[in-house]
């Protein structure tokens, strides 16, 4: 992955620029030391590595404030950072920009039931925000896999979502304001704990921006009562068309479940050896879950499991208990460790037009053969979000560029059917080459003059987003 | 090819049409969907209408997915839905009743004003619907962002940026929306007799409680209204689980016949109480249980809470300076009806912080450099 070169105007003046960090934060807010700033080299994208020149870790918006004020000023670059599980290279370091890590900023700063609204700062854990409002009987919905160790900061800048999105939306539809620090330090708040301030939406534009427009050091997020209950029904088919069309009859008969997740038989059989859930080995495997008090969940999968058996399942096993439940997700929950365990990989993240699920697999899987490599494929079926997870093997040379040559061609078959290069992880560096292949100039255009309204001179999270090309002469002026 | 002008309004037929319209433009346009509505800061311009850019292009009943031209009226969209048993999640008020204008309401104006109903407190508004747009911006490029698909986060999201700009950064030609089945029963509970304080209170219970509730609304006078939708058996058990959580409230009256229920939702969606009523029609946004304060120091002349108390419809003497009355609650207020001198005067739109003012001009000036979409519409 090609970076810019640093700017060695910055790096000529390190020690200058790191004693004026110091000046304005806490002595322990501020890392140096090459050992250390070797923590935050990557991401979850572990290909791809570079230290910064220097990391800051501030307690407070006005902290914040004066970080980008400074950097602003004195022309550094800067790449924000939450709890660095990006699997797009999102938090990636360059060599000359300083982290601006919010991992000390966890407090939740207000909390209103009645109201329906938690305000957290961004440095939180997606998890803890639950954590905080569940012993009352409430949640946060966008639930990303990695949920326990991600923050609320990565989540609005990639716009997360999860397996639960079919019913209750990712990130931007659970975010109702935000403090955001700009890169000239003004710190501005958007939305609150009121709906749809008239005025451009600024707020819709900044989640999902992937760290570029400014810094959001608090979040208003939505928090919803829990449901009564849920409950999962797991069936089999012998061929991954079926199963698609099966999708499209349960959306079309008025049911909504609150997650619809898909696994094909490489996938299975991964997830079978090593959670030994009792999964059927067949093409295709569905778990479909609903929600609500006990007869309604009874009322929606008895009309879930008679759509099912019009279209010949090999397997049907519903939900009687907790226990059953459990064992229904196991197997899913544990596909990216048991990939892991026999395998390196890649994980997609593209969605395709849900009617196109079985001519894609095809695809894939005759693009695969042509590389010499397998995919296993494991998504969210109701939103077409997929996630093919290319397996290679780190260690022979050459591997990795070439799962990386079958993960292009399969995102750019993703946006050939209609699709797009990403449904959550968002673009980073990974897919920044690819977006000439989903967007056309005017359009990258576009977005690109938003990014200089907000960030005039581009040092807010550089050379991600946009392919180098493109933005050369943005970045250079 | 020159676009097509009838009378004096500018009605291009295609997208290239509309670009080239916008690339000669040598004045200020004003953009019209059906024309329905004078709203915003009164605008000086050439009529430009956006009426024959409309047609179905893309629906899949299976992938709750939906693609229209800009053009195409609200009713049409409803109408071919309905008959697949599929809705727009967001409810979006018919609002000629409450403005007394007519036209034909397209799936342009409703985006650009991010239109929401009743439904907004469960679904979410017209812009968390939408997962794709094409437009041409002031320049005259034509530009796509998001697109068919429902979980999209390759690149920036203009999609949120251009609902609700008013057609101030470019004009729509295409619209990409989820959908969602419609429900095959609902249920209206009512309470009678509160005080706005105690209908607040009772629609917080409600919607705090595991029962999906999808309309919470308070009209003084003739009640507390919830709406209850899903299968037939989960309507029946959630009115009877809810009414015995509101029991403290009084005992709701369950309203299950569904003409009656869509009526009494219309009707709310649509501020039927106010039609044809004299006086300025404000709409203001706040946290929930801030609503009634909203009614104390407004002294509205009548008043209408939906949302569970957030969203507070006032009728006000004319010109009455609404937000120098409510002071510095946290939230906002927009004149939705008033004379064009009103409009003029006091800014419909809210005022914005100096900071989020210059962002917003910033982005004016990359998407309509010239200044010529609806110019000053959104001003304060
Ligand atoms: C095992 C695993 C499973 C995953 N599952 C899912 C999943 O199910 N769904 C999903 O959507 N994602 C998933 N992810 C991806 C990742 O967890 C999400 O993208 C997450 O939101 C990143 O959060 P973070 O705090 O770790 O952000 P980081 O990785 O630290 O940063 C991500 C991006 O956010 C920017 N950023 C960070 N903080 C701020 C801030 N304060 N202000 C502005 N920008 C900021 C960064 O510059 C970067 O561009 C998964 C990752 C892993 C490793
Ligand atoms: C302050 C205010 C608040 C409102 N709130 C609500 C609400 O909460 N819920 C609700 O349902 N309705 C609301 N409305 C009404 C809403 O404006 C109408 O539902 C809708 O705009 C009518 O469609 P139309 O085609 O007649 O629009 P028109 O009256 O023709 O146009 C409405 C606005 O949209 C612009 N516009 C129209 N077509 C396009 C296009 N293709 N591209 C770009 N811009 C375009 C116009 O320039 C104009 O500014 C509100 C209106 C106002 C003024």
């Amino acid at each position: 992955m090609e970076m810019p070169i640093a700017d060695v105007r910055v790096l000529n003046r390190r020690e200058r620029l790191v004693a004026g960090l110091r000046a304005i934060l806490p002595g322990d807010a501020v890392i140096d030391d090459v050992a250390e700033t070797r923590a935050y080299e990557c991401d979850a994208l572990t290909a791809y590595r570079c230290p910064p020149m220097a990391v800051v870790l501030p307690r407070s918006t006005s902290e914040v404030a004066a970080v980008l004020r400074f950097c602003h000023d004195e022309g550094v670059p800067v790449v924000p950072r939450g709890a660095g599980t990006s699997l797009a290279g999102g938090a990636l370091p360059t060599a000359d920009c300083v982290i601006l890590g919010v991992a000390r900023m966890t407090e939740v700063l207000e909390t209103d039931l009645d109201n329906r609204f938690i305000r957290v700062e961004t440095g939180r854990t997606n998890l803890s925000v639950t954590g905080a409002v569940e012993e009352d009987g409430f949640f946060y919905a966008p639930d990303p896999s990695s949920q326990l160790a991600c923050a609320i900061a990565g989540n609005i800048a990639m716009n997360s979502g999860g397996a639960h999105c079919l019913k209750y939306g990712v990130t931007t539809n659970n975010l109702l304001g935000a403090t955001v620090v700009l890169m000239d330090g003004t710190v501005i708040t958007l939305g609150g704990a009121h709906l749809d301030a008239p005025g451009l939406d600024l707020l819709g534009v900044i989640c999902g921006s992937e760290g570029q427009l400014g810094v959001v050091t608090e979040a208003t997020l939505r928090i919803l009562p829990k449901p009564e209950g849920a409950r999962p029904v797991l069936m089999g088919f012998d061929s991954s068309e079926v199963a698609g069309e099966c999708v499209g009859d349960i959306i079309r008969a008025g049911i909504l479940p609150v997650a619809i997740e898909f696994m094909d038989r490489p996938c299975i059989r991964a997830c079978e050896a090593f959670a030994h859930a009792g999964y059927p080995d067949c093409e295709a495997l569905l778990i479909v879950e609903v929600e609500g008090s006990d007869a309604e969940i009874d009322a929606q999968l008895e009309a879930i499991t008679a759509i099912a058996r019009r279209h010949n399942p090999v397997a049907l096993r519903e939900s009687g208990s907790a226990e059953e439940s459990a064992a229904i997700w196991k197997g899913r929950k544990s596909a990216f460790g048991a990939m892991g365990q026999i395998n390196d990989y890649i994980c997609l993240d593209g969605t395709i037009p849900i009617g196109e699920l079985p001519g894609v697999l095809r695809r894939i899987g005759d693009l695969a053969r042509g590389y010499g490599l397998e995919v296993a494929n494991v998504f969210h079926a109701g939103d077409g979000n997929m996630h093919p997870l290319i397996l290679f093997n780190a260690n022979q040379p050459g591997e990795l560029e070439k799962a990386e040559d079958l993960g292009a061609d399969i995102l750019r078959l993703c946006v050939e059917v209609g699709g797009c290069l990403s449904g959550e992880h968002g673009v980073g560096v990974e897919k920044r080459d690819l977006m000439t292949d989903q967007y056309a100039a005017e359009d990258l255009e576009a977005q690109m003059r938003v990014k200089d309204a907000f960030d005039p001179k581009w040092l807010l999270n550089p050379a991600k987003v946009f392919p180098l090309a493109v933005s050369a002469s943005r970045r250079a002026a | 090819m020159t676009p097509t002008r009838k009378d004096t309004v500018m009605q291009p037929t295609s997208e290239a049409d509309l670009a080239e319209a916008i690339r000669g433009a040598n004045g200020a346009l004003a953009i019209r969907g059906g024309g329905t509505r004078p709203l915003g800061r009164p605008v000086a311009g050439e009529a430009l209408s956006t009426a024959a850019l409309s047609g179905v292009r893309l629906y899949e009943p299976g992938a709750l997915t939906l693609v229209v031209g800009a053009g195409t009226p609200v009713a049409e969209v409803e109408a071919l839905l309905a008959s697949e048993n599929q809705r727009l999640p967001f409810e979006p008020m018919d609002h000629r009743g409450l403005t007394g204008t007519d036209g034909i309401p397209t799936v342009g104006g409703m985006v650009a004003a991010n239109a929401s109903g009743p439904r907004r407190v469960q679904a979410g508004a017209c812009r968390d619907s939408m997962i794709g747009v094409r437009f041409v911006d002031g320049t005259g490029a034509v530009v796509k962002n998001g697109g068919r698909v429902m979980k999209n986060v390759t690149g920036y999201d203009l999609v949120k940026l251009l609902a609700g700009s008013w057609g101030t950064l470019g004009v729509l030609t295409e619209v990409g929306f989820k959908l969602l089945p419609a429900p095959a029963a609902a249920a209206t509970l009512r309470l009678a007799d509160l005080d706005d304080a105690t209908a607040v209170r009772a629609m917080a219970s409600a919607l705090t409680s595991p029962f999906e509730v999808s309309g919470a609304a308070h009209l003084p006078g003739a009640g507390t209204f919830l709406r209850l939708e899903g299968l037939e058996a989960q309507v029946a058990y959630r009115a009877g689980r809810l009414v015995d959580r509101l029991a403290p409230f009084g005992r709701a009256e369950v309203e299950r016949a569904p003409a009656a229920v869509a009526a009494r939702w219309a009707a709310i969606r649509d501020v039927a109480t106010f039609h044809g009523t004299p006086g300025d029609v404000w709409r203001v946004s706040v946290k929930p249980s801030d609503g009634p304060l909203v009614a104390a120091r407004a002294q509205a002349d009548a008043v209408q809470y939906d949302w569970g108390g957030g969203l507070v419809w006032l009728r006000m003497p004319e010109g009455t300076d609404l937000r120098a009355r409510l002071g510095d609650l946290p939230g906002h207020a927009t004149l939705v009806r008033a004379t064009a001198e009103t409009r003029a005067r006091l800014a419909p739109f809210p005022p914005e912080p100096a900071p989020v003012a210059a962002l917003a001009s910033a982005l004016r000036a990359k998407f309509d450099p010239r200044g010529i979409l609806n110019p000053g519409l959104m001003a304060p």
